[in-house]
């Protein structure tokens, strides 16, 4: 029997009036792949991610999630959003946000049976947060809570996990923690990863394709295939030089800087 | 509407006193001659209070959640004008307070999605409502202690039709919170992926701020529409300083407001004063309390954090665990 992608793009086209952000995107997501989105701002890779989860339209062309055109939001999608630390004060514990991800869509009281606890028990020693399962989630650091959302996306088995630049201002110890709680995650529960990056470096060991955005232009495939020169050259529309440096990959003379950006602004903020 | 025998004390004793004489103020202040027979009277008036506490103690966290503090103002000055507006042509006080309360509440839901937009809205909103219920109340020609009443209070005057009509909508209110209560505090703090997750943010938004205009039009009927804070925010907000459990933030915030009404409505009953004064101080103190001890829980306490050895749980997590900041701030 054939594995059934879970999500599907055909002939998809993307514009905002006069501006053509990716057009005729052909893309099948299959159970556990990992699929890094990569390129400079404005190619639209969190369009890409809005369109999965129903929030923007295609221009033209399909896309369905596990066999069904998708809809606004679903069950079956894990979602880490761009990092936005929660407010002071708000009135939950790391454990409450993470139970959300179980059944906060159901309706009534917020009252939790034994079973829902005792897997966001274990979901909270999965992400290594048991320690502070019950501290207010305001109080804890950029990292923590980062911990927290993978938890929280992870917590509802998803087939599907979409992250939104999820180790942005993460200083690189918490960038490789949390990037390998996720791949863990897509290993033990076969979910399939789209992994919005500006930064492909964390989370090369584990990215099986590659999906990059650039000028109007994509290109799908391992990394060793479309991370090369000659392909960002031509994507570009000007030389480009992709450099192999223990392990780490960096794009020289792109325009706005893809891979040679500026790590100290993402060391600064976040760092607990 | 508002000649029960209380109110028609308290005028006696304000136009007694016209020389302050500290005895007498006291006395003004914290009176308790016939206090049983005046419970009685009031019995009506404590109830409607301790309903109202239930209700503006359960909105409260979310209004606090959801940033609506000021919000909860602007729908109070529309409010005050609606009632203002029914108190002239002769309608039902409650039912034109709940129709300007409404109107400004899916006016401010509607337009003022983003918190910058929604304070602009309420505030081009607010004093409009204020000026339209001060040019009704000038026009109205019927006795004065129910304007006053309109802006600080008028508890006291609560009738049997008036408790009826409090209690439904108390109900209302009340159901409506506990239908939507999970997916609310989820799309409350976190409302991306509550969207991602297919949750109808729009609408519960919406939903909300419908509860919250009922909420309001109810409370100004108690407190009055200049103090409705008092109400629907600082017993929410005392309670935020002690705890972060969702279950003990309502529960606490519940146990404030009713305290601060039912005990304002108490002490006020022999005093013959307004009182609103009562409630908001009663609240207020409660609220100073509750910043001093989530104050010494910060200083003294570990957060929620388990001050152990943390173990590694898995090869994947090994390294940052060790790194994180649990056991320095022991």
């Amino acid at each position: 029997m054939a594995i059934e992608p879970v999500l599907t793009l055909r002939q998809a086209t993307l514009s905002f009036g006069e501006r053509e952000l990716w057009r005729n995107l052909n893309l099948d997501v299959m159970p556990g792949e990992f699929l890094a989105v990569l390129g400079p701002n404005g190619t639209g890779k969190t369009s890409l991610l809005k369109t999965i989860l129903g929030q923007q339209k295609l221009t033209s062309g399909t896309i369905t999630l596990l066999g069904h055109p998708v809809r606004e939001g679903s069950r079956q999608i894990g979602y880490i959003p761009q990092q936005k630390l929660i407010e002071a004060g708000t009135p939950l514990r790391a454990r409450d946000l993470i139970t959300f991800g179980v059944n906060g869509n159901r309706w009534g009281l917020p009252i939790t049976s034994r079973a829902v606890r005792q897997h966001v028990d274990s979901v909270l020693a999965a992400v290594g947060a048991t320690d502070y399962a019950t501290a207010p989630v305001a109080t804890l650091s950029g990292g923590e809570q980062q911990r927290i959302r993978v938890g929280q996306s992870i917590a509802g088995s998803p087939q599907l996990l979409l992250c939104d630049e999820p180790l942005i201002s993460l200083d690189l110890q918490h960038q490789r923690g949390v990037s390998e709680l996720i791949d863990a995650q897509r290993k033990a529960l076969n979910t399939a990863v789209v992994f919005v990056t500006h930064d492909v470096n964390p989370i090369l060991g584990m990215v099986d394709r590659v999906l990059y955005l650039a000028g109007g232009r994509f290109r799908v495939g391992t990394p060793d295939e479309v991370l090369r020169s000659e392909v960002l050259s031509y994507m570009y529309n000007t030389p480009v030089e992709v450099i192999r440096s223990r392990g780490r990959i960096i794009v020289l003379g792109a325009p706005e800087g893809y891979g040679v950006h500026d790590h100290l602004e993402h060391h600064q903020r976040g760092t607990p | 509407m508002c000649t029960t025998t209380s109110n028609t004390i308290s005028e006696e004793r304000h136009e007694s006193i016209n020389v302050v004489n500290l005895d007498d103020l006291w006395n003004q202040i914290f009176g308790f001659q016939n206090y049983g027979e005046l419970l009685l009277l009031v019995r009506n008036s404590i109830i409607a209070g301790a309903i109202l506490g239930v209700v503006g103690g359960l909105i409260g966290p979310f209004v606090m959640t959801r940033d609506l503090a000021f919000a909860v103002h602007g729908i109070s000055e529309l409010s005050f004008a609606g009632a203002s507006a029914a108190l002239l042509f002769g309608v039902n006080v409650v039912t034109g307070s709940i129709a300007g309360s409404l109107l400004a509440a899916l006016i401010i839901g509607v337009l003022g999605a983003r918190a910058r937009e929604r304070n602009s809205i309420i505030a081009v909103l607010m004093p409009f409502g204020l000026g339209l219920g001060i040019l009704f109340l000038a026009l109205y020609k019927g006795r004065s202690a129910n304007k006053f009443g309109l802006l600080t209070g008028q508890i006291i005057s609560v009738d049997n039709p008036q408790l009826m009509q409090l209690l439904v909508i108390s109900i209302v209110v009340i159901v409506g919170l506990v239908l939507i209560w999970r997916p609310l505090s989820f799309s409350s703090v976190d409302p991306d992926v509550a969207r991602a997750k297919g949750l109808p943010v729009t609408a519960i938004s919406v939903a909300f701020m419908i509860l919250l205009g009922l909420a309001t039009a109810v409370s100004i009927q108690v407190v009055g529409a200049l103090l409705v804070l008092s109400l629907l925010v600082t017993p929410a907000a005392a309670a935020m300083r002690v705890t972060s459990s969702p279950f003990l933030t309502p529960l606490l915030s519940v146990a404030f407001a009713v305290t601060s009404v039912v005990g304002g409505i108490l002490l006020a009953l022999g005093g013959g004063l307004p009182i609103s004064p009562y409630v908001t101080t009663i609240s207020f103190l409660i609220y100073l309390v509750c910043r001093v001890i989530g104050h010494r829980q910060k200083t003294r306490g570990n957060g929620g954090r388990r001050l152990r050895q943390s173990q590694p749980v898995s090869a994947a997590c090994s390294t940052t665990v060790a790194a994180a900041p649990t056991e320095v701030r022991a």
